[in-house]
């Protein structure tokens, strides 16, 4: 059963989003989308200052099986990037929600939040997903 | 066996295919014929064409290939091998590629290479690809690629580049010296240009100053894709080197080591970069790692990019490659080591200094271009060079290759090649043939 | 095969000064000798051996011995057709005056090559039911970006610049969307129905006035024939588009259906696959491409053509005004065209027949004993073609028992594994395909090996999840080769 915080907001491309106290955006994958593709050992991370299209990739995620695109949940200007995961790419797996955060990014005025999943709908879709 | 499944007959098989769509016999196709039958057929054919001397290089060249390599690449295990998806049943074949990789990458200076592209033509249109996908700070996908690069090579990249949105641009070349002088880039100060090209030795023979190409070109912020024939690279200063900062990516055609020239095929590309660049680059790359039981093992990897994993977004569609002509390259290379490449590099430079200065001692002919090449030279004669290399011919001698056709600029000129494998025998019997053909009637 | 053997790298054979000297000619004997340019000389020698001849032979020798390949294994690898290589058509091509030929040699002296390949031509386009054929492209792959590229430049000649898109199948070979990247389309994907068939309303709501074709193998990457494909040509050629032939299965059909027949437009051939050529740990391929009439123009250059004396020459550009253009330097992988020459003049039309029927005997036959042992087909309804797939998802589900255990102990029973997990659609499968080439005993053996994997499941799982057990290497670290990536050999590393 895979892990999914009721405090986080989630993208039905299994991104999840977290509100910090600057009205700023943290976002990164969910614990089933890293369970998915397995060991990680590679992430492409955009430049900071790049601009953000809600649903467009923003990054890739590299296992041995897989290279996942990881989709913008909102638009936006990206922040900050995980510099940490360049050398571990590993946190993603181990800490998806923590240590494993793949950017932050300030969300745009027209940010559409209504696209953004609640927890509880989140779980639903995962286990419909099987 | 029909039984055991329980059909009636093996025609029954296929009966969920619609009958108008079965046909009843392949009538075009001869009937087949015994292997005695089919070796005489293609021993008549060989004997027909027979083995005229050669002194065409132009991309493809006539090197002596070593006996055991062949005797090596025939053996069943790597010939009717398959791509090693199961490594601890390819052990063989993934080995010799990591070799492969490791003497590719040392030859050109650079810091990796993968397992082989199609040829050099294709490997150079996807080096230009891979620049245009690596270099971040440029968004033109403005490449610029010397005239004085293989014509063969800039239709194919116009052939690739065509649909993925890449613009290719000629940089011209210096009538007198053939080679492409540094200047001809200070045009394009201040514009964005993605990726330049820069080949060395140029298809004329003629030896560029790398150096300085290299330098305008990462000026202008421009990554550099360098175009390199893996004989010369034992004698010259490698892509790596080049510059201040050395070129970005290396590609070429690996024909030279242990492919014979088998009318255009199959050969090897290689295609090398710097470890910052590796997942852009395309085809197949093995690593080393460990076992189970803690032992050193091969096996293909950063397979993420390629294919069968990252399909539309792949950095390639490639998936066969050219594996067993590798391993040729491979054997070769183990074969010659540092001291043979370098004879023979060496060899062939003398060589075609012998066949340039046998047949400039005729009126006709005279040298074209100025300054100093590895094993190809550029003749200018004083009539069209299509019929004299017909009349050669017809004499049992391949002249060389026309340029007036890619190069009308040039008049009437020729590029000639002598390597190592030319006697001065051979340089003798070409020099007197070409005196006959020209002094008949102009 | 030499259990458990070792081999160290070339590199570590290597002696300062030592060399094969028999490969070192006499140095320049000219007074001054041409020298590079003292500014463009290298200054440090590259890292290559410096070994003796016999450690060169001893050295890759011991490394062909840690191989499976078609000479020492059953390789049922499903997709790739691993059928015999026969060694006439090695020793044909590389009869010496076809090895020395350069490329750029006259027409004229080369009438004899010139006679394979035309007929080549010539036998491909009779096996395809194609207009026309040519031989320049290297592989499938690039077989497929000639495809498409004629297909682009199709509707490109008629105005239509707008048509971009591709349809793919879901279950389609990873080449088909990366093809459609390279050619600046967009790959569109269709659902399979449940019996394997693509899905005709999917077809229908993905066609449109965007549609540049579709790419489609038949029969299917699922090993069964798409039996409404008459339908597909209709949709798809309904709304304009054309149709695209991934000839990696022929080999199911070959003699009995013609491509052509089918409606395709464009079709690329895996000489490789189909045509026996040899596989050589990778490569090399060719993926000669048939067209319809309509494509004809835009054919890549340079192909065969003869005139009306029976002299063969070269096509080119000047022939062929809209054609996409050159796809290699010179002609194409010739020495493989040879091979695949020689072997369809050692086939004939009887022997090629005989291909395709056996091919799907032989897969038919195993899939039958396969399930009748237990395992589980993926579409048990439907004929098998060339190939079948088994699905370990139920052991997957109940032992814990994957594909990828099935595979890693087949190697120890002494088979090379079938292709594991293509395609994508269906769970822990296992894509088998014989080919024509094996005996009943072969394949019995196969179904024995089988046999003992399903015991060991139950009695013994670790024998699987551990395999293999008894080849030079056990199961290796794919993580860490990608994390820590060691692609060259240093002499200063461990």
């Amino acid at each position: 059963m895979s892990n999914i915080p009721d405090d986080l907001t989630y993208a039905r491309s299994h991104e999840w989003v977290r509100a910090l106290p600057d009205g700023s955006r943290e976002m990164g994958i969910s614990d089933h989308a890293q369970h998915a593709l397995g060991d990680l050992v590679f992430v492409e991370l955009p430049e900071v200052g790049r601009a953000l299209a809600a649903g467009e990739a923003c990054a890739v995620v590299e296992s041995v099986k897989a290279a996942s695109d990881v989709f913008a949940p909102l638009s936006g200007t990206v922040l900050a990037v995980n510099e940490q995961l360049r050398q571990e790419p590993e946190l993603i797996n181990s800490d998806p929600y923590g240590a494993g955060w793949l950017l932050r990014f300030q969300p745009g005025a027209s940010g559409v939040a209504g696209e953004l999943l609640s927890a509880e709908k989140y779980r639903e879709l995962v286990a419909a997903e099987g | 066996m029909l039984g055991v499944i329980g059909a009636p007959s093996i025609d029954a098989l296929f009966d969920e295919i619609p009958a108008q769509l079965r046909i009843d016999a392949l009538s075009d196709v001869p009937p087949g014929l015994s292997e005695m039958e089919v070796m005489q057929l293609m021993q008549a054919r060989a004997r027909s064409d027979g083995r005229p001397l050669c002194f065409i290089g132009a991309g493809a060249y006539e090197h002596h290939i070593p006996a055991a390599v062949w005797a090596l690449v025939s053996r069943g295990e790597f010939y009717s091998a398959y791509t090693p998806y199961q490594a601890e049943a390819s052990q063989g074949t993934l080995q010799s590629i990591y070799e492969y990789q490791t003497m590719l990458a040392s030859l050109t200076g650079m810091e990796v290479c993968n397992a082989s592209m199609y040829e050099g033509a294709t490997a150079l249109a996807e080096a230009v690809l891979m620049a245009v996908r690596s270099n971040r700070r440029s968004h033109s996908a403005r490449v610029l690629l010397p005239q004085g690069l293989h014509p063969h090579y800039r239709a194919v990249a116009r052939s690739m580049a065509l649909n993925q949105g890449v613009s290719l641009e000629e940089l011209p070349y210096d009538g007198e010296t053939g080679q492409t002088a540094a200047a001809v880039l200070a045009p394009y100060q201040g514009q964005d240009i993605t990726a330049v090209v820069i080949a060395q030795p140029n298809f004329f023979g003629v030896f560029e100053d790398v150096d300085a190409l290299t330098d305008q070109a990462h000026a202008l912020g421009a990554l550099v894709v360098a175009v390199v024939n893996p004989t010369s690279l034992a004698l010259m200063r490698p892509p790596g080197s080049w510059g201040q900062k050395g070129a970005n990516i290396a590609a070429g055609d690996g024909q030279p080591l242990g492919c014979p020239l088998s009318a255009g095929g199959p050969y090897f590309g290689f295609l090398c970069t710097r470890l910052e660049h590796v997942r852009q680059m395309p085809g197949r790359l093995v690593g080393r790692t460990l076992d189970l039981d803690g032992r050193p093992g091969f096996t293909l990897t950063l397979q993420a990019r390629e294919q069968h994993i990252r399909r539309a977004k792949a950095t390639s569609n490639i998936c066969t490659n050219q594996g067993l002509l590798m391993l040729a390259g491979t054997i070769y290379l183990a074969l010659l080591g540092p001291e043979g490449l370098e004879r023979i590099a060496s060899l062939c430079m003398q060589r075609t200094a012998e066949l340039a200065e046998a047949l400039c001692r005729i009126p006709a002919v005279r040298a074209r271009f100025t300054a100093p090449g590895f094993h190809e030279i550029v003749l200018a004669l004083d009539r069209p060079v299509a019929p004299v290399l017909a009349a050669l011919d017809a004499l049992g001698i391949q002249g060389g290759f026309d340029l007036s056709e890619h190069y009308p600029e040039l008049g009437h000129a020729l590029l000639t090649c002598a390597t190592e494998m030319r006697t001065s025998a051979d340089i003798d019997a070409y020099a007197r043939a070409l005196r006959v053909v020209l002094a008949e009637a102009p | 095969m030499p259990a458990l053997l070792r081999e160290k790298l070339i590199f570590e054979y290597s002696r300062p000064g030592r060399g094969a000297r028999a490969q070192w000619p006499a140095a320049s004997s000219a007074e001054p000798a041409p020298a590079v340019p003292e500014s463009l000389r290298r200054r440090a020698r590259p890292l290559l051996p410096q070994i003796s001849e016999l450690d060169a032979v001893r050295h890759y020798t011991r490394l062909s011995q840690l191989n499976f390949s078609i000479d020492t294994h059953f390789y049922p690898l499903g997709s790739c057709t691993m059928k015999y290589n026969p060694k006439a058509c090695h020793a044909a091509a590389l009869l010496p005056e076809f090895a020395s030929r350069h490329p750029l040699a006259s027409a004229a002296s080369g009438q004899g090559l010139l006679a394979c390949l035309f007929e080549l031509q010539e036998m491909l386009k009779a096996v395809s039911g194609m207009r026309a054929v040519a031989l320049s492209p290297l592989a499938g792959a690039h077989g497929e970006f000639a495809g498409v590229a004629m297909i682009r430049a199709y509707h490109r000649a008629r105005g239509q610049n707008e048509r971009n898109e591709v349809i793919v199948p879901q279950a389609a070979h990873g080449t088909n969307p990366a093809t459609a990247s390279m050619c600046g389309c967009v790959a569109r994907e269709v659902p399979i129905g449940p019996d394997g068939d693509v899905d005709l309303e999917g077809l229908r709501a993905a066609v449109g006035p965007r549609t540049a074709g579709i790419m489609l193998t038949n029969p299917s990457t699922l090993g069964i024939f798409e039996r409404r494909i008459e339908e597909v040509a209709r949709i798809v050629h309904g709304s304009g588009g054309l149709l695209y032939y991934d000839g990696a299965n022929l080999n199911a059909i070959l003699g009995k259906v013609r491509p052509g027949d089918m409606g395709f437009d464009a079709i690329h051939m895996n000489l490789h696959k189909t045509f026996s050529t040899p596989h050589g740990g990778g490569g090399p391929g060719a993926g000669a491409v048939g067209v319809s009439e309509r494509l004809l123009p835009f054919l890549p250059v340079p192909l065969v053509g003869r005139d009306d004396s029976q002299r063969y020459r070269w096509l080119t550009e000047r022939d062929l005004p809209q054609s996409i253009g050159r796809l290699t330097c010179f002609a194409g992988n010739a020495g493989v065209l040879l091979r695949a020459y020689v072997y369809m003049r050692l086939l004939g039309r009887e022997g090629m027949r005989r291909v395709g029927e056996y091919a799907t005997l032989n897969a038919n036959y195993l899939a039958a004993r396969l399930t009748q042992i237990g395992f589980d087909a993926a579409y048990p309804r439907r004929r098998a073609s060339h190939e079948f797939i088994l699905t370990l998802k139920r052991q997957a589900q109940t032992q814990g028992i994957t594909a990828m255990d099935v595979a890693k102990r087949l190697l120890d029973l002494g088979f090379h594994a079938p292709t594991t997990y293509f395609p994508l659609l269906i769970s822990e499968c296992l894509l088998i395909e014989p080919t024509e080439t094996e005996s009943k005993q072969t394949l019995d053996a196969f179904v024995a090996a089988m046999a003992q994997i399903l015991r060991e499941a139950h009695e013994q799982p670790e024998l699987l999840k551990g395999a293999p057990h008894t080849l030079p290497v056990r199961r290796l670290d794919d993580v860490r080769a990608a994390r820590e990536p060691d692609l060259v050999y240093s002499s200063d590393a461990a």
